[in-house]
């Protein structure tokens, strides 16, 4: 600790130069922590998919409806823990640059299922209550300014009213996420709503989410409801949730991996450039390590010096750089709703500091090594 | 004049002096190639997305869906009220009748190349009007498919990005079993990413009844849109929207190009930013190696600005090369690259290749030499105020 002085008066050498690598070293790891952001919202929230749930959907395709009927069905069959369904409405607010996904669903049976949607308990009452309420997530009301108690009208698309009026929802709660990274950018209202309300489709449903009783048996049980269904006139397909997200993330397709293998590659010229430009404020100070030799600074003395001061500028730029990151994506979806699951992974922010201390390492451990094995005379003589 | 020859004399100098800079330059070089790579390659991607969704688009062709409705997909006409949009006046006449086709749009589960697992692929029931629409579409393989029969062509993109959709294959999906009977060109455009049917036969296949979900009309003239639209609002049988194809597919493109160009425009940003830094680390470098020959200089009589100009065009020139390289590489190793991925708004698939374009090259040059001249300031403003006297004794 009696060094620090010592290291901060080295940074201070060239005050200019320590400011412009710390601030690329701010900028790298702004963009890492982006980078992770970005991970996160193109797995579409893989990592939350709950481990016991089961989605079914129509073989053929999702947007196919499957009948109401299956409920009943899948619920007396063997080692369900839960059953509930789900619809999508696509119903345009205001102007179709708006969307956000509304799901018609079972209210109480859905808040069950997915205990990640957080809302008080005297909102969730509220809400069963009222026939045409909605519940909101919060970056959805603060998009809108939507509050307690707002109506809002959505133009119907798929589904209409008898006479083409809009449908008009009461917003009775807005839900928090439980978790990091829940989605809260959906709109959830009454199933019967829907249902007595619009003219065709009577008695269908979008897909079923399904709670099993012990999550190892997920593949049988998927195999064994999708069985039940074979040969109907709505045939099924069963997967865990995990794997239905999977697959549906899968869909972007190479654009994903492609951004994010450009991003990784110049994330990681970016950290060369910064240990570069580390490593040369080094090598300009040769002749002034040989004095400090000269008046007995050990070579273990040297080594350290060296190290510590890379990785406190490593530290100080990186840790500022991964503060801001987290701090800007506190913010949430740059997009404005297209990327529902952007946010900062705890687990990558740990990875980051980690990231930290290895540039700084890596970056001062040669320039460390050769002060520490430098000859005297030579490095003295070296400066003409 | 004289201070121009000065400028340009100590500029050559400087120039030609980089190779003893060479660490340090390559280290702004290889910053600055990374954000044209980025910028460049990122917006290639919506580039080329939205070329697929407009190109080979005719002028002519118009869509007409349900009022209210944003995409084909949510749409919902039944055969009356297509009849009736074919029926109105303004449209070329062919032999069989007006140049129009009634469609269904469905997706299906289908596995994917690339990934193997399941992908929605876009199915589309079609009139046989579909390919007097659709002029620049042609069988590049086998036939068309005959009317009433459980058969698909595919778009010649699909045909690429999808299993087992080679002409005389059987696909199943669900109950249902096609079988490819042809492979369809059209010049690039979105429906090449499609798989076709008889409409009649996937009405019956997905129980749609006897419903459509858009009619695709060609207009007489290119102008006669507002009119044929015009006339339709007038029909009270009627409540439709009409959009020329090309507006219409540009704004179903719209969702996807904003998520890549938000992702490219903020990394690329923040990068700038920090290949900023990077280049006035060098400048400064570059400078400070100088300091006794810019005092030098200065004691002989070259002025303030023709230092000052010197260092901003030597950093114009790094970042020019830096430039040159990251557009260079995003050309080779992303030009033309093939690859389909999920349009947002209609959640099926869309088949398409990378463009970097002149444009886009331009644009990341531009991009390049302003970092390099914002990086140049500073130091070259330093280096024209070193105080002579203490700069020539330095060392």
């Amino acid at each position: 600790m009696k060094f620090l002085p010592l290291v901060w008066r080295s940074l201070m050498r060239r005050k200019l130069r320590t400011l412009f690598t710390s601030l690329s070293i701010v900028v790298a790891f702004l963009l890492f922590g982006a980078l992770m952001a970005l991970k996160a919202a193109f797995g579409m929230g893989v990592d939350l998919a709950g481990q016991d749930r089961l989605v079914m959907i129509q073989k053929v395709s999702f947007i196919q409806p499957l009948p109401r009927s299956y409920q009943g069905r899948i619920a007396a069959s063997d080692g369900i823990a839960a059953v509930t369904h789900a619809s999508w409405f696509g119903g345009i607010y205001q102007d179709p640059k708006n969307f956000f996904a509304q799901f018609a669903v079972e209210p109480e049976p859905w808040l069950q299922m997915y205990p990640e949607y957080a809302l008080p308990e005297d909102r969730k009452q509220a809400w069963y209550a009222n026939r045409t309420g909605a519940i909101v997530g919060r970056s959805l009301a603060d998009r809108f300014g939507w509050k307690v108690g707002d109506r809002v009208p959505l133009q119907g698309t798929i589904f209409r009213t008898s006479d083409d009026s809009p449908w008009t929802f009461t917003i009775e709660g807005i839900y928090e996420a439980g978790t990091q990274g829940a989605d809260t950018t959906q709109l959830f209202f009454h199933y019967d709503y829907l249902n007595e309300t619009r003219t065709i489709l009577k008695d269908e449903v979008g897909w079923y989410i399904v709670r099993v009783g012990d999550p190892q048996q997920s593949d049988v049980i998927a195999g064994r409801l999708d069985a039940m269904f074979a040969n109907s006139s709505a045939e099924t397909k069963t997967s865990t949730e995990k794997a239905f997200v999977q697959a549906f993330a899968k869909q972007i397709g190479d654009i994903g991996s492609i951004l994010m293998a450009i991003l990784a590659a110049v994330l990681f010229t970016m950290l060369l450039v910064a240990a570069n430009t580390m490593g040369q404020a080094v090598r300009e100070r040769t002749s002034e390590l040989a004095v400090m030799k000269t008046l007995g600074f050990t070579d273990g003395h040297l080594l350290t010096l060296v190290l510590l001061e890379s990785v406190l500028l490593a530290t100080v730029g990186g840790g500022t750089g991964l503060l801001l990151a987290w701090l800007i994506t506190q913010g949430g979806d740059p997009t404005g709703g297209l990327l529902p699951a952007f946010f900062l992974p705890t687990r990558d922010l740990v990875l980051g500091v980690g990231l930290v201390l290895v540039l700084g390492i890596a970056a001062g451990l040669l320039p460390a090594w050769q002060a520490s094995r430098l000859r005297i005379v030579d490095a003295l003589r070296r400066q003409g | 004049m004289q201070a121009l020859s000065q400028i340009l004399a100590i500029t050559l100098v400087n120039i030609r002096s980089i190779p003893q800079r060479l660490g340090a330059s390559v280290v702004a070089i290889i910053g600055i190639a990374g954000v044209v790579v980025v910028f460049v390659s990122v917006l290639s991607i919506a580039q080329g997305f939205r070329a697929a969704m407009t190109t080979a688009g005719d002028p002519r062709t118009a869509i007409v869906l349900r009022a209210g409705t944003d995409s084909e997909m949510s749409s919902g006409l039944s055969r009356e009220q297509t009849q009736i949009v074919k029926d109105a006046p303004g449209l070329t006449r062919g032999p069989d009748g007006p140049v129009a086709s009634a469609e269904l749009f469905v997706i299906v589960n289908h596995p994917k190349r690339s990934t193997g697992t399941d992908a929605n692929v876009p199915l589309r029931g079609v009139e046989a009007g579909a390919f007097a629409v659709r002029p620049r579409l042609r069988m590049v393989e086998g036939r068309k498919f005959e009317p009433g029969r459980n058969e698909i062509v595919v778009g010649r993109a699909a045909a690429g990005q999808f299993e087992g959709l080679a002409v005389g294959s059987d696909v199943r999906w669900g109950a249902n079993v096609w079988k490819v009977v042809g492979i369809f060109e059209a010049d690039g455009a979105i429906s090449e990413s499609e798989i076709w049917c008889d409409a009649r036969v996937l009405q019956g296949a997905y129980r749609r009844g006897d419903s459509f979900q858009s009619v695709y009309v060609q207009l007489e003239r290119e102008d006669a849109l507002a009119a044929f639209k015009a006339r339709l609002a007038a029909d009270p049988r009627l409540t439709v929207m009409v959009e020329r194809e090309t507006d219409y597919l540009a704004a179903q493109s719209t969702v996807l190009q904003t998520i890549i160009r938000t992702i490219g425009f903020v990394i690329a940003g923040l990068m700038g930013i920090g290949a900023i830094f990077g280049a006035i680390n060098t400048m400064y470098n570059a400078v400070a190696s100088r300091t006794r020959e810019i005092a030098t200089l200065r004691a002989l009589g070259f002025g303030a600005l023709s230092i000052v100009s010197s260092v901003m065009a030597e950093s114009a020139v790094l970042a020019l090369i830096g430039g040159v390289l990251g557009g260079m590489l995003s050309w080779v190793f992303f030009d033309g690259y093939r690859t389909s991925t999920m349009n947002f708004q209609s959640f099926s698939q869309v088949a398409f290749a990378f463009r970097v374009t002149p444009t886009l090259l331009a644009q990341g040059l531009a991009c390049a030499l302003a970092m390099g001249l914002l990086g140049g300031i500073l130091p070259a403003v330093r280096a024209a105020r070193l105080p002579i006297v203490s700069a020539l004794r330095e060392l």
